[in-house]
């Protein structure tokens, strides 16, 4: 049974097995186990999180190809929902509607992406990603009518999801619409998550993983490797921009900052490259851990700059605002010195 | 004893159609210029929109030429290439600040030594940074385009990130040398004198770079290491020695950019180089990846339409680069003049 729900990919590694199942078991208990209105904040971003970076890493782990376009798409399924909840009024076909209308959004505007520059040189790719990207965050914060500029927008979702709902008290926590809303991402992002580990472990998703090998090889061979490629941008955009459908149901509010920035993509691929690419579970362990630190380490920061204010330079290195930098350094040094991630370490070390 | 064949070699004539094709990449320029003529009607605006675009254009040039160069050389991306103009830029404007005197004195010869002055320190920092960046960061990922975009993506944040740790986060406003402020009235035309000395910049750099490309032996080798890397390491010359040479200049080319954008735009921020990227990407896509001339050409079709449709629909401005992209990789996709690759 369990076998079937992650198709045969298992962790391979005690110490993963048990990293992962531990995770699980943190997420899915959560408002149980961490009450508090941030750490349910936190645990959602996680979740979220975890399947943004999973697609990604079917982008970029699996087939080879770096996007920056990954957010754009996130930004679309969150924009999707909005603009849904706000035409349609608050309900749950607005939420439908508006998440399908951005998945599909994102499929086609990756499909149009993909036939211009995969179609010669997947090189292209990254860079007219960057550039789309950036046309489209231009375009978000130019069209305030529509979509609220850099204020961005807030809506209203249904009632039962809001913690206006009192359901009743459950081992002492009291669950309201917001726990319910928390359980709605979780199976979802449960769903989504596995639903990617199915697609991997296909037999397309190996035609992938010998594309990223030896494309020529593949194309000899008889795959049609500009197909492969282009439907695995489809899906992973498609699968980003459903993320950022959950992201907007649970924040109930969407800006450029919160899901189009290129921060969050930088966030995104270190996530990717800290977990290990081309591992789904990679994926699990690195936005846990990269959101977890985002949380709670910059207070850290902040608490040590001030502790060596007396010193020269230090403190505007570990200044919190300087998080960037730090993250930048981590990210090379985990390409040159782990290229397989947390996840290909724990393999190794069987 | 036969007499050897008849035989009478002839040239066969270049169809006029085959040479049109060829000279098309050329002919866009003039063809946008005259397309906005039309759109906009008034004599004395298009002026002005068609010189700000051309210094725009030469400015973006200037820029992209060692990133098209360092990937037709030797196969590698560098996304870290905007951080060299941010640092250039930097650099150029505390010199600047440094010499009050020279810039605020209503003398041509001073204000022109001032910015000079500035864009040799900053062409000698960029240069000694990349130099540094290609040893630590790029050396190691060679033959890995995933790698490469990743490892250069990091460098491009850490040294963002340094940026703002040496000379602060804030952004940081300057003004003009007194003698280039202002404009000069030609035909009815306002023309920013700044954006006529960018233009004369732009264009001593491209014939530089044309001539040493086209009449040294360095500029020899650089070209034949562009069609064919191995022919010419076989021939025995060192090619990663002229790499690093191309990586430097054309970081330091970078700097150069960032010093003139930065007096162009009137403000600098650690993540100016960043956002020029995007433009620069462009014109080396639509250029194909490695050619001088096609990001020459690429840059001024970019300028150009940036300005005319700002003036037109400001809405569009940025979007009508995406759309130049896409109609031009419809045409040809390998870009404009791609590098004939002899392996």
């Amino acid at each position: 049974m369990i076998d079937w729900l992650i198709s045969g990919d298992r962790p391979r590694s005690v110490a993963l097995g048990a990293v992962l199942l531990g995770i699980l078991f943190s997420l899915a208990f959560a408002p149980f186990l961490f009450p508090g209105v941030r750490a349910l904040d936190t645990a959602a971003t996680i979740l979220i999180f975890i399947v943004l970076v999973a697609s990604y890493d079917l982008l970029l782990g699996y087939s080879g190809i770096v996007s920056f376009a990954h957010t754009m798409f996130f930004g679309l399924g969150a924009y999707g929902v909005a603009l849904a909840s706000i035409h349609m009024g608050p309900g749950w076909d607005a939420l439908i509607v508006g998440a399908l209308a951005g998945a599909l959004s994102a499929t086609v505007l990756a499909y149009a992406i993909g036939l211009f520059s995969l179609r010669v040189r997947a090189i292209f790719f990254a860079m007219i990603t960057l550039a789309v990207a950036s046309a489209v965050a231009v375009l978000v914060s130019q069209l305030f009518q529509l979509t609220g500029g850099e204020d961005g927008l807030t809506y209203r979702i249904p009632r039962a999801l809001t913690p206006a709902n009192r359901v009743g008290e459950l081992f002492g926590v009291r669950i309201n619409g917001r726990i319910l809303a928390y359980y709605l991402l979780f199976f979802s992002c449960t769903a989504l998550f596995l639903l990617l580990l199915r697609i991997v472990n296909s037999p397309f998703g190996r035609v992938l993983q010998s594309i990223r090998e030896n494309d020529f090889r593949s194309e000899a061979i008889g795959y049609r490797v500009v197909a492969y490629r282009t439907a695995a941008t489809c899906l992973s955009a498609a699968m980003a921009a459903l993320a950022g459908s959950l992201y907007a149901i649970w924040l109930r509010y969407v800006g450029p900052d919160t899901t189009l920035s290129f921060e969050i993509m930088i966030d995104v691929l270190l996530m990717v490259v800290i977990g290990g690419m081309g591992t789904m579970y990679g994926a699990v362990i690195g936005a846990t851990i990269f959101v977890l630190a985002q949380n709670y380490l910059q207070n850290l920061m902040g608490a040590a700059s001030d502790a060596t204010s007396a010193l020269p330079l230090i403190p505007d290195l570990i200044n919190p605002d300087r998080w960037l930098l730090w993250l930048g350094v981590l990210f090379v040094l985990s390409v040159y010195f782990f290229p397989t991630g947390i996840v290909g370490r724990l393999r190794a070390g069987r | 004893m036969s007499d050897a064949p008849e035989h009478s070699p002839t040239f066969a004539r270049v169809s006029l159609a085959r040479r049109l094709d060829r000279a098309a990449p050329y002919l866009l320029v003039p063809v946008l210029v005259l397309l906005g003529y039309m759109a906009i009607g008034v004599p004395s605006s298009w002026l002005t929109l068609t010189v700000s675009g051309l210094a725009m254009g030469m400015m973006i040039f200037i820029m992209a030429s060692g990133l098209t160069l360092v990937f037709g050389l030797m196969d590698i991306i560098n996304f870290g290439h905007g951080a060299f103009i941010s640092i250039g830029a930097f650099m150029g404007v505390s010199v600047l600040f440094w010499l009050p005197g020279w810039t605020q004195a209503a003398s041509l010869p001073l204000n022109v030594a001032a910015i000079s002055l500035a864009i040799l320190a900053a062409m000698l920092l960029t240069g000694a940074v990349s130099w540094v960046f290609e040893r630590v960061i790029v050396r190691p990922v060679y033959g890995s385009h995933l790698k490469q975009i990743l490892i250069t993506v990091g460098a491009l944040i850490v040294l963002e990130e340094l940026i703002v740790v040496v000379w602060g986060g804030e952004e940081i406003f300057l003004s003009r040398p007194e003698m280039l402020q202002g404009a000069i009235t030609f035909a009815d035309a306002a023309l920013e004198r700044y954006r006529i000395l960018a233009v004369v910049v732009g264009l001593l750099i491209f014939a530089a770079l044309r001539l040493v490309l086209q009449r040294t032996k360095i500029g020899l080798i650089v070209r034949a290491g562009v069609q064919n890397g191995e022919m010419v390491e076989a021939l025995g010359y060192r090619l990663k020695l002229v790499f690093i040479g191309v990586f430097v200049a054309g970081s330091a080319l970078a700097g150069l950019g960032g010093v003139m954008w930065a007096l162009y735009e009137q403000v600098i921020t650690a993540g100016m180089g960043e956002g020029m990227m995007i433009l620069i990407f462009i014109v080396v896509i639509i250029g194909g990846l490695g050619s001088v001339e096609g990001a020459f050409i690429g840059a001024l079709l970019v300028g150009l339409l940036q300005n005319y449709v700002a003036f037109l629909e400001p809405k569009l401005a940025l979007v009508s680069n995406i759309a130049l992209m896409t109609a031009i990789l419809m045409w040809r996709p390998q870009g404009m003049m791609p590098v004939m690759k002899g392996h």
